[in-house]
Parts: C-alpha cells; sequence; structure tokens
C-alpha cells in the first residue's frame, strides 16, 4: 500500500487502466478463458465426449437428410433426354401421316416413329421372351409415336398430351410428366422435411448445451459469487461459459461431419451399383467445402445461443451474499 | 474528504425486519474504525451496503463522495474494485492455488502477468505467506487462509478495505496478528473498517469504535 500514489476512493468509475491497455487486457482474457474452458473439456473428456455426440447426432440427422434431397435433385435434374410423350394408335397404317401433321405444331421438337414391328423386335431382344412372342400367331403391340415436347414444364407437357389425345386414332397418350411430377412433390415435401427438421434440432442443439451450462454455472456458484464480489464485470463472468457454449458446438459440429461422411461412404458403394444398372455413372456429393463450414459455423453458433440463454437466465440469479 | 459516509441509512429485509435504523456515520480518508455490536445488530448489513450486495431502504451511502443509490447496476464492479472485503469465511476458491486466489481481482482488473504476479508476491508478502503460492488453500491453517483472503482483499490496492468478523474462527493469538495486519494497511493510507463482536480486542486496539444495537448506532 505504500507506493499507492491515487487518492482515496474517488467513486465507481475512477477505476482507470488507458483504452489499449484495457483492449490489451480484454484480449488477453479472452486468450485465456478460449484455453482454460478447452483444458477444462479435455480434461473430463468422457462427458465432454457425450455432451458433443449428443449434439453431433442432433445436427447429422438434418445433414444427412439434407444431403440425401439434394442428391436426388441432382439426379432427376439432369435426367437424361427430358420428358418424352408416347402416343399410341391403333391402326398403324395411319402413323407416318400422323407423324409428320405433328411435326409441324410448334410445340414439338421431335416424332419418332415405332411401328409395331420395330416394338416387337426391341422388346424381343431387351426381354428375353422371344420364344413366347414367336408363338404368337400376331403382333399385341400398338404403334407408337413418341414425341418430344418443346417445354419441359409440367403444365404444358399436360396441356399437349390432352392435345394430342385428340388427334384422330390415337388410342391414348402417356407421358413420364406424372412420374417426374410425383418425384418433384416428394423432393419438395423432402426439403420442408429437412427444414422443419433442421429447426426443431436447432432448437434441440440449443437446450442441450442450455442445460449442460446451466449446471456448469450451478456448480461455479462459488465463484461466481467471488469473481462478482471482488469487482468481476458480467462480461467477465459470463465469457467462460460462452466458451463452453462454443467448444460443445464446435465439437458437436466435428462429430456430425464425421457422422454424416461415414454414412456417406457407407452407403455409397450400393448407391454406385444401383446407377450403373441404370447406366449412370452418378456419384453421390458429399458436404463440400462450403456445406462443411457451414455445419461448423452452424453448431458454434447454437452452441453460443445456448449457452447464451443459460447465461442470461442463471447468471443473473447468483449475486454475493 | 470522507470516504464512507451514511446519511440517515435504514434497511428493511422483505420479511419487515429491520436490520439498520436511521444510521448516520462519517469515516475520513486513511481513518480506521471497528464495528462492534451483539450478532444481528446489522453489522453485515452495514458492510453489505457499502458493497452494494444490499440496497438501503431509506437514505443514502455515499463511497469516495459517490452516492450508491445513484449507481446502476453495470457500474457497480467498478464500486468494488474500490473496496477490498475480508470475511470471516474467507471466501476462497479451493479448487484453485494461493497465488490464483490472490491474482483473482488482478486478473478481472485486466493487469499484465509480469505486473501481476509483482502484486501477488508483494501481497502475500505483506501477510506473510511467501513460499505458499502454489498450495491450496486446503492445504493451510485457518489463520493462513485468513491471510490469503486478506492478501486477496489489498493486492488491487483499495483506498477502503472492510472486514467482516475476520477473526472469528482464530484464537486470540492469532487475531491478534491479524488485526496488526490491518493496522499496517491503515498505516500506510487505507481506510479501515472492521465488523468484530470481540470487543477485548477492539479495546487493545484503541481505535474508533462504531457500536450498533438493533440496527440502531448506539455511540460513535
Amino acid at each position: 500500500m505504500a507506493e499507492s500514489g491515487r487518492p482515496a476512493a474517488t467513486g465507481a468509475q475512477s477505476f482507470s487502466l488507458d483504452v489499449r491497455t484495457r483492449l490489451r487486457s480484454w484480449m488477453r482474457h479472452h486468450r485465456n478463458t478460449a484455453s482454460g474452458t478447452v483444458n477444462e473439456l479435455v480434461g473430463s473428456w468422457i462427458t465432454t465426449l457425450m455432451t458433443s455426440l449428443v449434439i453431433g447426432i442432433a445436427l447429422a440427422l438434418p445433414g444427412i437428410l439434407f444431403l440425401i434431397v439434394s442428391n436426388l435433385m441432382a439426379v432427376s435434374a439432369d435426367w437424361q433426354g427430358g420428358p418424352r410423350l408416347s402416343v399410341y394408335f391403333d391402326q398403324p397404317s395411319e402413323m407416318n401421316a400422323r407423324a409428320a401433321e405433328l411435326r409441324q405444331w410448334p410445340e414439338i421438337i421431335s416424332v419418332e416413329v415405332i411401328t409395331p414391328n420395330q416394338a416387337i423386335d426391341e422388346f424381343q431382344q431387351i426381354s428375353g421372351f422371344g420364344d413366347v412372342l414367336n408363338s404368337l400367331d400376331r403382333n399385341p403391340l400398338p404403334g407408337v409415336l413418341v414425341v418430344a415436347p418443346g417445354s419441359g414444364e409440367p403444365a404444358q407437357i399436360r396441356l399437349l398430351s390432352e392435345r394430342l389425345a385428340e388427334v384422330e386414332g390415337v388410342t391414348s397418350v402417356s407421358s413420364d410428366i406424372a412420374w417426374i411430377e410425383r418425384l418433384y412433390a416428394m423432393l419438395t415435401i423432402g426439403e420442408r422435411l429437412v427444414m422443419a427438421m433442421s429447426l426443431v434440432l436447432a432448437l434441440g442443439v440449443c437446450l442441450i448445451v442450455g442445460n449442460t451450462i446451466r449446471l456448469a454455472i450451478e456448480s461455479r456458484r462459488a465463484e461466481i459469487e467471488v469473481v462478482k464480489l471482488v469487482g468481476g464485470t458480467d462480461a467477465f463472468v459470463r465469457r467462460p461459459f460462452l466458451y463452453l457454449g462454443l467448444w460443445f458446438g464446435l465439437g458437436g459440429g466435428i462429430l456430425a461431419w464425421l457422422l454424416i461422411e461415414f454414412s456417406l461412404i457407407f452407403i455409397s458403394g450400393p448407391v454406385a451399383q444401383l446407377a450403373s444398372s441404370y447406366n449412370s455413372d452418378f456419384v453421390m456429393t458429399g458436404l463440400g467445402f462450403s456445406g462443411s463450414m457451414l455445419l461448423l459455423l452452424g453448431g458454434m453458433l447454437l452452441g453460443v445461443v445456448g449457452s447464451g440463454l443459460a447465461v442470461s437466465r442463471h447468471l443473473g440469479e447468483i449475486e454475493p451474499q | 474528504m470522507s470516504t464512507v459516509r451514511f446519511d440517515q441509512v435504514s434497511k428493511r429485509y422483505a420479511e419487515g425486519r429491520e436490520a439498520l435504523s436511521r444510521v448516520s456515520f462519517e469515516m475520513q480518508q486513511g481513518e480506521m474504525a471497528f464495528l462492534t455490536g451483539h450478532s444481528g445488530a446489522g453489522k453485515s448489513t452495514l458492510l453489505k451496503l457499502i458493497m452494494l450486495m444490499e440496497k438501503p431502504s431509506q437514505g443514502q451511502v455515499l463511497v469516495g463522495g459517490v452516492n450508491l443509490n445513484r449507481l446502476g447496476r453495470r457500474q457497480i464492479p467498478g464500486l468494488r474494485r474500490e473496496v477490498g472485503v475480508v470475511f470471516q469465511n474467507h471466501q476462497l476458491l479451493f479448487d484453485r492455488t494461493v497465488y490464483d486466489n490472490v491474482a483473482l481481482p488482478l486478473v478481472i482488473a485486466g493487469y499484465g502477468p509480469r505486473e501481476m504476479a509483482r502484486r501477488v508476491r508483494a501481497a502475500l508478502d505483506k501477510v506473510g505467506l511467501v513460499g505458499k503460492e502454489k498450495q491450496y488453500p486446503i492445504a493451510l491453517s485457518g489463520g493462513e487462509q485468513q491471510r490469503v483472503g486478506i492478501a486477496r482483499a489489498v493486492v488491487n490496492r483499495p483506498p477502503l478495505l472492510l472486514a467482516d468478523e475476520p477473526t472469528g474462527n482464530l484464537d486470540p493469538e492469532l487475531s491478534a496478528e491479524i488485526m496488526d495486519l490491518f493496522q499496517q494497511f491503515n498505516q500506510v493510507g487505507v481506510t479501515v473498517l472492521i465488523a468484530t463482536h470481540d470487543i477485548s480486542l477492539v479495546e487493545a486496539m484503541g481505535q474508533r469504535r462504531l457500536i450498533l444495537h438493533q440496527g440502531q448506532l448506539e455511540q460513535d
């Protein structure tokens, strides 16, 4: 005390360290808190791993679903050849004339004629029912015009198919558009599902982190009281808990990333087999760099938000007695 | 200038008990005083008002000329850094070393590691605990633990030092040593206010006495 040259208490604001010193000490405290909390978490690594794993699973579920949906979208987007309309005729003799007419329609790009004979040849080659077909006394297959529409939009194709049905000699029109429409509808549902699930599980992550931090606050009640008593600001008291939340979020993000990537490796074999059976060299795409970053940052953000909620709820209650 | 001033201060707790009623007194810078009275007379409440651990129901408390009624929540930490406190139960952190316990106010105030080490050593030297930096409080005797608490209270060199029953758990010899320490701080200009029920010790010290009886200041 001898060298304490300053005047007696001049009040609450008299605490004087210049701005640069304060900034430096602020950064030092951040650094120390960051490393201190890491040490703390590593020290009780089993608990840390468990909590992070719960967070990781909660993050991985929507992540995996997202990858499935986005890959299915990629598959359907480069669906080879685009939609086709099959126009069936009872009288194959009329087909060529009708094909010539249809080629004049502005909404049609091309018309391919498949006579009943061509059809049965192709069917024999592909199906392996050669002998059975030979035993039939007449060709059961109708003639088909394969029409490629100019527009890929489901509504346009529907309109065109209605017009084609009214053309003379046409018995029926079928298109693969219904199938594509259904796929798109399902994928839209899938997307919504991913969103809803992400929201619910994000809330879950916040609550998991919040609860963990609440317990941490409770177990350090005495320390918090002493820190407040010797002049620790709210920010000072809050800081280690926010860092704990951040690390839990990061740990959860890393574990989620591992879960997702391993799941991808796990199903990539069967997917490649399935793709090759369709003569496709389709390969599932993973999260990629930006997706991975998003996952990690998202985890960290949720961790901080969760601990922030817990801290704002519980730290105020603890005052020195 | 007065360091501590109470102006007609009353404190009524929620359950209706009046801990302090119309207490007025003043302490000058560099003064040392004892706050005595039976347990429940309001000694702790009075100290808590200075630390802003409680707010007065009526009246004003001024510390260093600042009216504590006008202090916002965010300004409380600043006030507490200007006031060192010693408790009967030490309020030490048992999972931290003696060094870390004493350094805590400096960490909070944002001192650099070198300045911090220098000040912690100076404070431990003052209370006679040099060489115990790396020990944990649990390994120390009651008297030594109390000294750690005192070192922590003075490490930031506060102009005002409060103590609530600092010798409560100590034998007379150790108590006298602790009181001697407070006197030494007072001699270098620190304003010291000590709440105690140990009348014989107070009388031996020959300092100013503030006597509380059922919440009222009987004698100043």
